[in-house]
């Protein structure tokens, strides 16, 4: 069977599962599509949280971005496993506690103010918004690639299913799809892997394989990728390009970030009791890290097997894939010497990177392309976004796991596009709807506008999924440093100082937002030719800003809250309440 | 009376916190970025061992930890006599 009507049935048969689990688990309350009524056990949270957390990023992209930076990889790899230990220690237990609804419930009543609550809604659906585009956009990319489909028709399909599942499970359809969709996207991502890996090195786990000897050449596979990638003028894998300085606040944006992730924290009020929360959030990085440590394994073998099968190939004889995703755009391939081989060295092909294709086939067949070459003898463009997607073709895995791994990626993205389509429905129905504009509504009113929320929460991600405003990329990955500098410091010390209070909650977001808002849009929009490390604060890149602006944050604050009368006796006793589980 | 014993089950927690959150730091921050040059010059297996740490060794200490708070939070709460009963949501 084709690789095609492979992943047509891999592909229909886990939807057909979860329009199955919408219908089995509708919401008919507002508890429970809010927080599935609070009582999901804590292996099943795990699963749903992990699936939640892991997007189409996750799943499509890290380990492109590993492959391709070797040892720099490692702030995603330690930033977005490292929040869950702030998650657990700092958070999760103490908001389950509080048994609320939303985040800005939270904000809203720790802090006995409206307006606190309205810049919690206002920031908790603008990262949610820029976080679902991406997911949407990488469900069309999927259903274009491999079900050959228009983009635009993968994302309605996709957003169809979501409105099915989300509309009308809320919370409670949620967890249930999540939890099915964790087993799909594990699978998908850890099949390929275990064969690449027993091919590679004989070791069926990747995560050992990695540290593995090549099978029949005694030599370790990551002293090899250091000897390839330094002989053909690249850096070696193994050893690091970024400053000590900037890895470190990146990693600590990525984890505080991740902390302070709406869509994240919510799923820890719906387990039952507190001890749940704590064993959840372990469950949860358990199951996270099963494809964390699987990605950089993924990322080694598939810049090994790219450099053996592509360098010094002759482009006339190139294999199917390749080929594929250069008609895609994803590949780009310039002849510099005319001798209709492939050389792939260091440095950037062309000028600009970003390939621009010409609407002419040269000599060998290749597609033309309009970018200045560089003086460099590299003649290769890869798109980092295809190394999941292609590397089972380029290992010349079977067809069915091939089709499995676009099943994968669709999981990884619908899970978490519903999580925050959730969060963005929750936060105008409660938080805007019930707690301040109509607060006479009764639950079931509250339940209509929940789901007219949610639906037309899935109709603009749709839209932003077909046509993509050209930031978003930009955006998505600043989403964790605008979190870090708002939420976590707010949440944090709402728990730990029984002293904090309104004006410095609200004086410490304004200054944490304004601040690393203001750096990222500077370096990003205003001028990006000053978007490099001699003009950055103490040599921070905005990707990593989020952890100054943070520190910010806690500084005014602190301040602020000193100079300020404490807050009412009540609020303090709801601080002293939630520090114990009974 | 009451207020006494919430006070020492408060930082119970407080300090089994920051034990567990100095070694995070120090599995993370220190080993995996501020010490990685240092400890690549060891070998862990096929590993050099700064790079183990900050893409594998680190994931695996975070798990551990999560799973020890877990464990000796539910201890605490027996001790302090604060564990919740079943099903106490409102």
């Amino acid at each position: 069977m084709s690789a095609q009507v492979m992943t047509y049935l891999f592909v229909g048969a886990t939807f057909a599962l979860y329009i199955g689990i919408a219908i089995w688990s509708r919401s008919a309350s507002t508890n429970e599509f809010y927080v599935a009524g609070g009582h999901v056990n804590p292996l099943a949270n795990g699963a749903a949280t992990a699936a939640d957390w892991m997007s189409a990023a996750s799943f499509l992209s890290m380990a492109g971005i590993i492959a391709f930076e070797g040892a720099d990889g490692a702030r995603y790899l330690m930033g977005w496993t490292g929040g869950y230990v702030l998650l657990a220690l700092l958070l999760a237990p103490y908001l389950r506690k509080f048994s609320k609804f939303t985040v800005p419930d939270f904000v809203g009543d720790r802090y006995y103010s409206q307006a606190a609550r309205l810049v919690a809604v206002v920031c908790v659906i603008f990262i949610s918004f820029t976080y679902v585009a991406g997911q949407m956009r990488g469900v069309g990319v999927v259903f274009s690639r491999f079900l050959e489909v228009d983009i635009n028709t993968g994302v309605v399909i996709g957003m169809g299913i979501v409105f099915l599942y989300a509309v009308l499970g809320g919370m409670k359809g949620i967890t249930y799809t999540q939890v099915a969709q964790f087993c799909v996207l594990i699978f998908a991502y850890l099949v390929p892997a275990i064969f690449i890996s027993i091919m590679l090195t004989n070791n069926p786990l990747p995560m050992l394989g990695l540290g593995s000897e090549l099978a029949g050449s005694g030599e370790h596979l990551l002293d090899r990728l250091d000897g390839l990638t330094t002989e053909l003028g690249m850096s070696a894998f193994t050893e690091g390009s970024k400053s000590t300085v900037d890895m470190f606040f990146i990693t600590a944006a990525l984890m505080a970030g991740t902390a302070g992730l709406p869509h994240v924290i919510v799923r820890f009020f719906t387990v039952p009791r507190v001890r749940d929360a704590r064993i959840s959030a372990g469950y949860a990085l358990v199951f996270i890290a099963l494809l964390y440590t699987t990605a950089p394994a993924v990322a080694a073998f598939a810049r090994y097997n790219i450099i053996s099968n592509v360098d010094g190939m002759e482009y006339a004889g190139a294999p199917g894939w390749f080929t594929k995703w250069e008609d895609s755009g994803l590949i780009a391939w310039r002849d510099k010497n005319n001798d209709g081989v492939v050389q792939y060295r260091g440095g950037n092909a062309m000028s600009p990177a970003a390939p621009d294709f010409a609407d002419m086939r040269g000599t060998s067949g290749e597609r033309l392309l309009n970018n200045e070459s560089t003086s460099n003898d590299n003649e290769l463009y890869i798109d980092r976004d295809i190394i999941v997607l292609a590397h089972p073709e380029i290992a010349r895995l079977p067809n069915w796991v091939i089709a499995l791994v676009a099943a994968g990626g669709l999981a990884a993205a619908l899970s978490t596009a519903a999580g925050l389509l959730l969060v963005i429905s929750t936060a105008v129905s409660h938080d805007l709807m019930k707690k301040t504009f109509m607060p006479g509504i009764n639950d079931r009113q509250e339940l209509m506008f929940a789901r007219i929320a949610a639906a037309l929460a899935v109709g603009i991600a749709g839209i932003f999924g077909i046509y993509p405003p050209g930031f978003v990329a930009e955006v998505v990955a600043f989403a964790f440093g605008l979190a870090a500098a708002s939420f976590f410091p707010v949440l944090m010390l709402g728990i730990f100082s029984t002293r904090m209070n309104k004006e410095a909650a609200i004086a410490g977001m304004i200054t944490g937002l304004t601040f690393t808002f203001g750096y990222i849009v500077y370096f990003k929009f205003i001028s990006p030719e000053l978007n490099n490390a001699d003009h950055w604060f103490f040599g921070i890149s905005p990707e990593g800003i989020g952890t100054l602006g943070m520190l910010l944050n806690f500084a005014v604050s602190m301040m602020v809250m000193r100079l300020t009368p404490p807050p009412p006796e009540e609020v303090q006793r709801i601080v002293e309440n939630i520090r114990v589980p009974r | 009376m009451e207020n006494d014993k919430n006070k020492a089950y408060w930082s119970a927690n407080l300090r089994l916190m920051f034990t567990l959150l100095a070694v995070w730091f120090a599995v993370s921050f220190g080993c995996g970025i501020l010490l990685v040059d240092y400890l690549d010059q060891f070998r862990f297996g096929g590993y050099k061992l700064g790079f183990w740490f900050s893409q594998q060794g680190s994931i695996y200490v975070f798990i551990a930890l999560i799973f020890v708070y877990a464990w000796r939070m539910n201890r605490l709460d027996r001790e302090f006599g604060v564990e919740e009963q079943d099903e106490d949501r409102s």
